[in-house]
């Protein structure tokens, strides 16, 4: 065959030896030979291209597939729950009105390459499924993971990451309202970029993607298709950075461009509130070949496009180009005959390209034809949702024995006052524990006017609805230490420290999604990370009595052997019924009592602690215990209800000691503290026990809150008082911290550091 | 009736339902005006809201100076209409020459976001008359073009003419004499980075001081009618 000729179904059928590139494209030889007996030929060009997309790891989930199925098998039953795993993005609802959508995505490996085009259009794609969900989307949040903060070239990604995220956000204009920054060496040559966002709607303006209706209109809506990205799915995601990579072979990351994407939020929310639209999907990894399979299996199951009528900005495209490339900014519409106009007329209104490009049939098969000619003639669900399913093996890491018994509660302390006094400081200009505003003042937080609670709180809380006052509060959390130490219970530290922060701001938690970063999944360590983690999430959700309701696997993330650690991040969404009534972060006012809910564990191995100041990792992490954590986010969804509690923080990385250098360098106020008898200061500051808060209660409100928490039984230590009075942190008997020295070694770090 | 302020909607507009509430909040009539269409609506008063206009790949606001409704502003303005442009509106303004200047990249490069304190400096403005002489305001500046400059001949003609309107104690963008916001000579058409309807709430905002550009423009149009 020639290479200018068109591949079309007669020439694979009159060719059937034809060589094919399937290897070179991710396709296992048994895949390959799959193929030919769904189709009962060789593929052509374009179905080859197309299978090997739809097939690989990134689209078809085909090693993690048998292990998510828990999520499904142990979901708790909640009639919030509207739309689950498989959609685009979960939907749950609010009240009797209003639902809300939301999901985290990864967009690691394209955010190496390329970090600013990578990570901006990593917030584009999971703004596009929100939208796909028929929500307007509200704010985004973004959990970003990198190699060492003096690395040089931390200070390539960093910066370029941060202005991708900020530049797609506030061009878009959705308020960043949160999320997380850490560092870490495994994560040098894989940096982690995962992007939230949450959307609004009214529960009866629920889309779907299927495409249904035989005679219905399929509308391309959006940017013109090029040549980015193509590939970008089967070979950038889905194959390994190898040390020696021929970065010749590295296809191009997509570039983003939010002003289109501003145009299709609005021009669809217009379409979706006219009732114009059948079904949508956004057009991500994967491009056309991704929306036009997965909307026709959902649908009537036939669907014939004419591809010639795709609008291009690039010369020279051949039909398998089309159907792969990734170009960002594209939805894709199906629409009643009756209304293509007003659709084309209303895109056309916001300066919109929408393009009639097929049709719904009868025939249960995807046909697409280019110039008249079929180049592609396959059953549409053979693509969507009959990928391979492998059994990867799984093995316990053989140095888990090893890792246990090397605790960090043997590492030598800090063992003067002075001593302690020193380690708060040196703890709180660390680079994880450190003021991150040089990255979150690089987003707009404000824009929609409803962000109530915004960075550095422990969750962003943003207002539904003006009238009611109805809120909802997201965080995301991840904690790579805790779950290569044991990725079970590192996975639900991670899903309590979510729930807890959400908690914090005196909301309910309702849901989960879940973003799952690991290595090779051909590592059978790897693959038993992965069991683990997501049976944690799995049964810790069960246990929490809340859904996941959709994530996102990334795998692959390593360099040569090195895999980063296991990173499940986790996003927890919560509700609120008057965000007036949040409960912030800071010291209340002077006289207020300071308290600490929950108990305090010699709990140091996986701490921030131990990997700052002595460069460990190893040890068990801390205990779980999930009834506590409902117990306490009852609690303090009772006190923000009755206004009884004046500020909160969670006790996280760093323990009571960064959460009052946070508190007190937040609020403008000092704390005078006085720690409990016969406790080890030490350890009572740098624990990482989980399920602890930080409480500040307002004078007169004292004993209420004391018989809340007995009634829970939850232990409550009182500290101290907020005191505008004193100077920075007071630790009396023991040390003293001015606000000056505090903010000097918390603030300006990382600007610092890359030279700004 | 209360007094109808239209809000213009360019595609790229963000802060439009933002500016809607601060309007409707300060007691007025927010009125939607397209970007598109050849109609002031008969509005009191127009405020430009922040955004990315269209696209804003070239210079901040170049291309809406050339729209349909700034066709209309421009000429309104020049009899008189009171018209407050805030961050990407302020840069139309300036691009449309309805004020002098222009706004430039921050002087570090990066867009920033950050609670900015302000002085008004004067309230011989339609949209600064409700505050004292001196008033430390904060509204949040939240931009990457945000650093004001002219010539010198310019900037000593704008302090001179009072038209120097608000003044950063923190200058967070390099902008020249610490310049946040200025007016026409004639003090109907005010521009601002800050965002003064992001603070207009306790709740949301750094303060509510941004509701004292609403109490100016409802002063100044009823002390028009009263005349």
């Amino acid at each position: 065959m020639s290479s200018n000729m068109l591949d079309t179904v007669g020439v694979a059928d009159a060719t059937p030896d034809e060589k094919q590139p399937y290897a070179e494209l991710g396709l296992a030889d048994d895949e390959y030979t799959r193929i030919r007996e769904i189709l009962g030929r060789r593929p052509t060009q374009s179905e080859l291209a197309m299978y090997s997309i739809m097939w690989s790891e990134h689209c078809s989930y085909k090693s993690s597939k048998v292990h998510l199925r828990q999520f499904g098998q142990k979901n708790p039953k909640t009639p919030r729950l509207l739309a689950g795993i498989g959609e685009n993005a979960g939907v749950v609802a609010i009240d009797d009105h209003l639902a809300v959508t939301f999901k985290v995505e990864s967009h690691n490996h394209p955010s190496f390459v390329e970090p600013k085009q990578g990570a901006a259009t990593g917030v584009g794609g999971i703004i596009r499924d929100i939208i796909a969900m028929g929500a307007r989307p509200v704010a985004v949040m973004d959990s970003l993971r990198f190699g060492e903060l003096d690395h040089p070239d931390t200070a390539r990604v960093l910066p370029g990451v941060v202005e991708g995220v900020g530049h797609y956000g506030n061009c878009v204009g959705l308020p960043n309202i949160g999320g997380e920054t850490v560092f870490d060496p495994c994560y040098q040559g894989n940096p982690l970029v995962n992007a939230l966002s949450v959307g609004v709607l009214p529960r009866e303006r629920l889309q779907t993607m299927q495409a249904s209706g035989i005679g219905n209109v399929v509308v391309l809506l959006g940017a013109k298709t090029g040549r980015d990205g193509i590939g970008g799915v089967s070979v950038l995601a889905s194959a390994t950075f190898d040390e020696d990579d021929d970065s010749d072979s590295r296809p191009s990351v997509q570039v983003g461009d939010p002003f289109t994407e501003k145009l299709l939020i609005e021009c669809c929310l217009e379409l979706f509130d006219a009732g114009l639209v059948v079904g949508i999907q956004d057009l991500g990894g994967a491009g056309l070949t991704c929306a036009l399979s997965e909307t026709a299996a959902a649908g009537e199951g036939g669907m014939h496009v004419d591809l010639e009528l795709v609008p291009l900005r690039a010369g020279g495209m051949e039909p398998h180009d089309i159907l792969a490339s990734e170009s960002q900014e594209r939805m894709l519409a199906i629409v009643a005959p009756a209304n293509v106009e007003q659709v084309l007329a209303r895109a056309r209104r916001w300066g919109l390209l929408a393009t009639a490009i097929g049709e719904v049939t009868d025939t249960g098969r995807l046909i697409v034809d280019y110039h008249g000619q079929t180049v592609v003639d396959v059953p549409p669900e053979s693509l969507a949702d009959e990928g391979p399913v492998y059994h990867r093996p799984i093995a316990e890491p053989n140095d888990l024995g090893l890792i246990a018994v090397d605790r960090a509660e043997t590492l030598p302390r800090p063992s003067t006052d002075e001593d302690i006094r020193q380690t708060v400081l040196d703890m709180a200009a660390s680079p994880n524990l450190c003021d991150k505003s040089w990255i979150t003042e690089q987003y707009d937080s404000s824009v929609f006017g409803n962000t109530v609670l915004g960075a550095p709180h422990d969750a962003g809380l943003v207002r539904l609805d003006e009238r009611t006052g109805v809120g909802i509060a997201i965080s995301l959390d991840g904690n790579g230490r805790y779950a290569r130490l044991d990725p079970y219970i590192g996975a639900q530290l991670s899903l309590a420290e979510a729930y807890r922060n959400v908690a914090v701001t005196g909301a309910t938690p309702i849901a989960v999604s879940d973003c799952l970063n690991f290595g090779s999944p051909e590592d059978p360590h790897v693959m038993w990370q992965f069991e683990r983690a997501v049976t944690g999430i799995a049964d810790g959700c069960r246990e929490l009595g809340i859904p996941v309701t959709g994530g996102n696997v990334s795998f692959y993330n390593q360099t040569g052997r090195e895999a980063i650690h296991p990173t499940p991040v986790i996003g927890v969404l919560g509700v609120i019924d008057d965000v007036a009534r949040r409960i912030p972060l800071g010291l209340g006012s002077t006289g207020d009592t300071i308290a600490l809910i929950g108990a305090t564990a010699e709990e140091l191995s996986g701490s921030e602690w131990a990997w700052a100041m002595h460069r460990h990792l190893g040890g068990v992490p801390p205990k779980v215990d999930l009834g506590h954590e409902m117990r306490l986010a009852d609690l303090l969804s009772r006190l923000a209800g009755t206004e009884q509690l004046s500020a909160a923080h969670d006790l996280s990385a760093g323990g009571l000691a960064q959460a009052l250098v946070e508190a007190v360098c937040h609020s403008g106020m000092g704390a005078n503290i006085l720690l409990p008898e016969g406790a080890d200061p030490f350890t009572y500051l740098f624990s990482e026990s989980s399920g602890r808060v930080l409480v500040v209660i307002p004078r007169g409100q004292e004993l209420a809150v004391r018989s809340a928490c007995e009634q829970r039984g939850l232990l409550i230590t009182p500290l101290g008082v907020a005191d505008a009075s004193t100077d920075g942190l007071h630790v009396r008997d023991r040390f003293d911290i001015g606000r000056a020295e505090l903010e000097a070694a918390w603030k300006g770090r990382i600007g610092a550091v890359l030279g700004e | 009736m209360s007094a109808r302020i239209g809000i213009v909607t360019f595609p790229g507009s963000l802060d439009d339902r933002d500016a809607a509430r601060a309007v409707r909040l300060g007691g007025a009539e927010p009125v939607a005006l397209w970007h598109d269409d050849a109609m002031l609506k008969s509005v009191d008063a127009v405020f430009l809201p922040g955004g990315f206009s269209y696209g804003d790949a070239l210079r901040c606001g170049a291309i809406a100076s050339f729209s349909e409704v700034m066709g209309l502003v421009r000429d309104a303005a020049g009899r008189g209409l009171p018209v407050l442009g805030v961050c990407n509106g302020f840069q139309v303004l300036c691009e449309s020459h309805l004020l002098p200047g222009a706004l430039v990249r921050n002087a570090h490069l990066r867009y920033r976001n950050r609670p900015a304190r302000l002085r008004v400096e004067t309230t011989a403005t339609a949209w600064t008359n409700a505050y004292a002489p001196g008033t430390e305001v904060v509204f949040p500046a939240k931009h990457g073009e945000g650093r004001y400059v002219a010539d010198e001949a310019t900037l000593d003609r704008l302090e001179a003419n009072g038209q120097i309107v608000f003044r950063y104690l923190d200058n967070p963008n390099g902008a020249m004499r610490d310049i946040a916001g200025v007016a026409n000579e004639a003090g109907n058409v005010v521009g601002l980075m800050p965002h003064p309807e992001h603070a207009v709430e306790a709740l949301t905002g750094p303060s509510t001081d941004g509701l004292g550009v609403i109490a100016s423009i409802l002063a100044h149009l009823r002390e028009g009618a009263a005349r």
